[in-house]
């Protein structure tokens, strides 16, 4: 069977694309004509994708997958696995070029490896033209010399989840804006009992989410532009001085916290506050009827976005997943065409809305989704996308900023110092010294 | 069928001759097990020492780099740290569970009711899969539910909870406490295998000798069991030094990498952080380890004259 990488058949009708093109009736006016894409002869394909933290996210996506499936033919098996070993699935895909022909990777993986990913620039063109735009910061995990080595899934937002009847009985109306206002809240938290909690160990969505918020909410950054390790700085050294304060308060224990530490000690009633997706909130909800402890709960959350530091504005890591193909697969229209029909209308806003505002769209026509409006505890989570800084921030994504976020820089760096182990300024040249070896100084 | 018949006797020949030599059928019937170290043992630990001198990456073939990781590494705390932990991680262990192990294979090998039924339950921790054990001593040590902390406190014993994965020391022991509970089937039942190798007519004429408990122990026992402890010992030890699942489930090498094994920290820097040579080189230094923890067995725990009972 010959066939070339990128053997776009473009026809102009037909059958196939009224199908993998759902959606395309009744299109915006800034819409372009859809690329079809004729899956291979006898073409399967296998995705692995991180398994679901809320329910209808893995059902929708599912459902969609058989219609594609019944529209095409082509069978598609879903894989998935704990989140965290997406990365190294992924990675040893990439390195002996077998494995599964589509992955949903994160952050900057998909620099790693760009020259074994098949090229979607096509694709991603189409779809950002078509739904109004990609935001900048996914994007930039999906785009590498100006082409698309894949195309962004979803952002995870992560937001504050708290308590609200403990933080008016703490003495606050409303949820503070700002970090210096966020700290007063958190000790008088703690005196009645019902702390705060961060992760401060080797948890890998929630420890680099907390570590990157209080680096750049403070004006701190690990690279320069020009990828010049810039970490020591009193920028840094003000992050770390204020984390050091806020870590007094929180419940004991959080240097050993993996991503499940905090959503469990908070479900049980534990904490006052803590940042996480909205599936902290979701598995409340959802389990409100067979536990009335969580009923309460339910009901007291709220959420917000992370407090404000001093550099204004809101900036945040967030968790970005990435849909890429692997360019050993033999069926790159097939797995083409699989994208397009997953990211079209009908498909995408239906994996939104029943992702119950886990997965923030990475595409602008998408945020209108009523998901966000229906649950006033969703609205955080709306903005995941634009908000979102990229990893190694301001420095080119590849793999010395994947590499310095897989060995915990930022992270060792904060827990050494909030728990005595260093000073702030031991601490920060330790991680100089850490990332100048990713980033060969 | 003429031309088959033909060239028949030439191969009968060829064949019988070769069916006859000796070492014709002794390369023979080695090639399928020369075959599977060649290809699932030499091949990887050949690639894993050449990519531990190349700068290769994740999706990128490296080139040759000399020594580079290894300087890179000499100066590298973290590395060093995590050379202390499995050190530390391999000797704590090891020795606790030969003691706890040998302890329970002397009482496994006394008469008590329901011996059979004991020594089967003892397997158990060894039987269930690491990631399972692991997960369950995740909720032992958990910083908020952990039932230790929680049994104290009902019992008024402390008045706080344990921080057993936060604090550096606590979590080396938390870790080192957990893969004992693990290891002590494999060196208790590989121990009670050697007791029972042991002729029962030593001990009663040891006993006729007037040898007390702990003369029989040690002049009769330990030293016919020495062989089996230095091939149990051997084994534990290789284990230990290279575990991964028991840290990767608990704390990912946390916190502030106090728990980072060799093994772990080659897995972050050379899969997840994509840097295979120098993952590579993490593991590869930990050969010289393996190898004089082998050779202290052999050379050391099987010396005949210290076997007979005899000193150096």
């Amino acid at each position: 069977m010959q066939f070339t990488r990128r053997d776009v058949i473009r026809t102009g009708a037909g059958a196939a694309a009224g199908i993998l093109g759902g959606g395309l009736l009744g299109r915006p006016a800034f819409a372009q004509e859809a690329p079809t894409y004729t899956p291979e002869p006898g073409a399967t394909l296998r995705l692995l994708r991180w398994s679901p933290f809320v329910q209808g996210d893995e059902d929708s996506w599912l459902a969609n997958t058989k219609k594609f499936t019944d529209a095409t033919g082509v069978q598609v098996r879903v894989d998935k696995e704990s989140w965290e070993d997406i990365r190294p699935k992924a990675a040893v895909a990439a390195n002996v070029g077998s494995g599964p022909d589509l992955m949903l990777v994160w952050f900057d993986d998909a620099h790693q490896y760009p020259d074994k990913l098949l090229d979607v620039t096509d694709l991603g063109d189409y779809l950002g033209n078509k739904y109004g735009g990609w935001y900048d910061g996914p994007k930039g995990y999906a785009t590498r010399e100006g082409k698309f080595i894949g195309l962004p899934v979803a952002c995870i937002g992560n937001a504050i989840v708290y308590r609200d009847s403990w933080v008016k009985e703490a003495g606050f109306s409303e949820f503070p804006k700002d970090t210096a206002g966020f700290l007063e809240l958190c000790k008088a938290l703690q005196k009645i009992g019902h702390p705060a909690g961060f992760t401060h160990g080797h948890g890998v969505g929630d420890g680099n989410n907390y570590a990157h918020w209080l680096l750049w909410s403070h004006g701190g950054r690990m690279v320069d532009e020009g990828g010049k390790v810039v970490i020591n700085s009193p920028e840094t050294a003000k992050s770390i001085e204020y984390a050091m304060e806020l870590y007094k308060t929180f419940i004991p224990g959080t240097e050993s916290w993996l991503d499940v530490n905090n959503n469990r000690a908070f479900l049980a009633g534990e904490l006052g506050v803590i940042a996480n997706g909205i599936s902290a909130y979701r598995t409340a909800q959802i389990n409100k009827d067979n536990d009335p402890k969580l009923a309460e709960i339910a009901k007291d959350i709220r959420t917000t976005n992370l407090p404000i530091g001093p550099v204004g504005q809101s900036v945040e890591l967030h968790q970005t997943t990435v849909a890429v193909v692997f360019n050993y697969t033999p069926y790159p229209n097939a797995a083409k065409a699989y994208l397009q029909f997953m990211f079209e209308q009908e498909q995408m806003a239906n994996w939104i809305e029943k992702s119950l505002g886990y997965c923030c769209q990475t595409l602008k026509g998408f945020a209108d989704n009523p998901v966000w409006t229906s649950d006033p505890n969703a609205a955080a989570y709306s903005r995941a996308s634009e908000t979102l800084r990229p990893n190694g921030f301001a420095g080119p994504l590849g793999y010395a900023s994947a590499a310095t976020m897989a060995d915990y820089v930022l992270v060792d760096m904060y827990a050494k110092a909030v728990t005595g182990q260093a000073t702030p300024q031991e601490a920060m040249e330790e991680a100089e010294k850490r990332a100048n070896r990713y980033y060969r100084v | 069928m003429a031309s088959v018949t033909t060239a028949a006797p030439p191969q009968s020949a060829t064949r019988s001759r070769l069916t006859e030599s000796k070492g014709f059928l002794s390369a023979w019937f080695m090639l399928p097990a020369a075959v599977l170290l060649l290809v699932f043992l030499t091949y990887p630990l050949g690639l894993g020492v050449w990519l531990g001198f190349t700068d290769t990456r994740v999706g990128r073939p490296g080139i040759f780099i000399g020594l580079e990781n290894y300087e890179y590494l000499w100066d590298d705390a973290i590395f060093w740290l995590s050379v202390f932990n499995t050190l530390l991680y391999t000797v704590s262990a090891s020795i606790l569970k030969f003691v706890l192990g040998l302890w329970l294979a002397l009482l496994l090998n006394e008469n008590l009711p329901l011996k059979s039924f004991f020594r089967a339950i003892v397997l158990l921790p060894w039987v269930v899969p690491t990631v399972l054990s692991a997960i369950a001593f995740w909720w032992i040590y958990d910083s908020q539910f952990s039932i230790i902390s929680w049994a104290l406190m009902e019992l008024g014993l402390i008045d706080h909870r344990i921080n057993f994965l936060g604090d550096p020391t606590n979590a080396r022991a938390s870790v080192i406490a957990a893969n004992v509970w693990r290891g002590i089937p494999f060196v208790a039942i590989t121990l009670l295998a050697g007791l029972q190798t042991i002729p029962q007519s030593l001990y009663e004429a040891a006993t006729l000798d007037g040898a007390s408990r702990w003369q029989l122990f040690r002049y009769v026992t330990l030293p016919l069991l020495t062989p089996i402890i230095a091939i149990t010992m051997t084994f534990s030890v290789l284990f230990t030094f290279t575990d991964f699942q028991l840290i990767y489930v608990l704390t990912r090498g946390g916190p502030v990498n106090a728990t980072h094994l060799m093994a772990t920290l080659s897995f972050q820097r050379g899969i997840s952080g994509g840097q295979l040579g120098e993952g590579a080189a993490i593991a590869v230094a930990m050969i010289p380890f393996l190898l004089a923890a082998i050779l202290f067995s052999y050379f050391g725990l099987q010396r005949r004259k210290w076997q007979q009972g005899g000193g150096d």
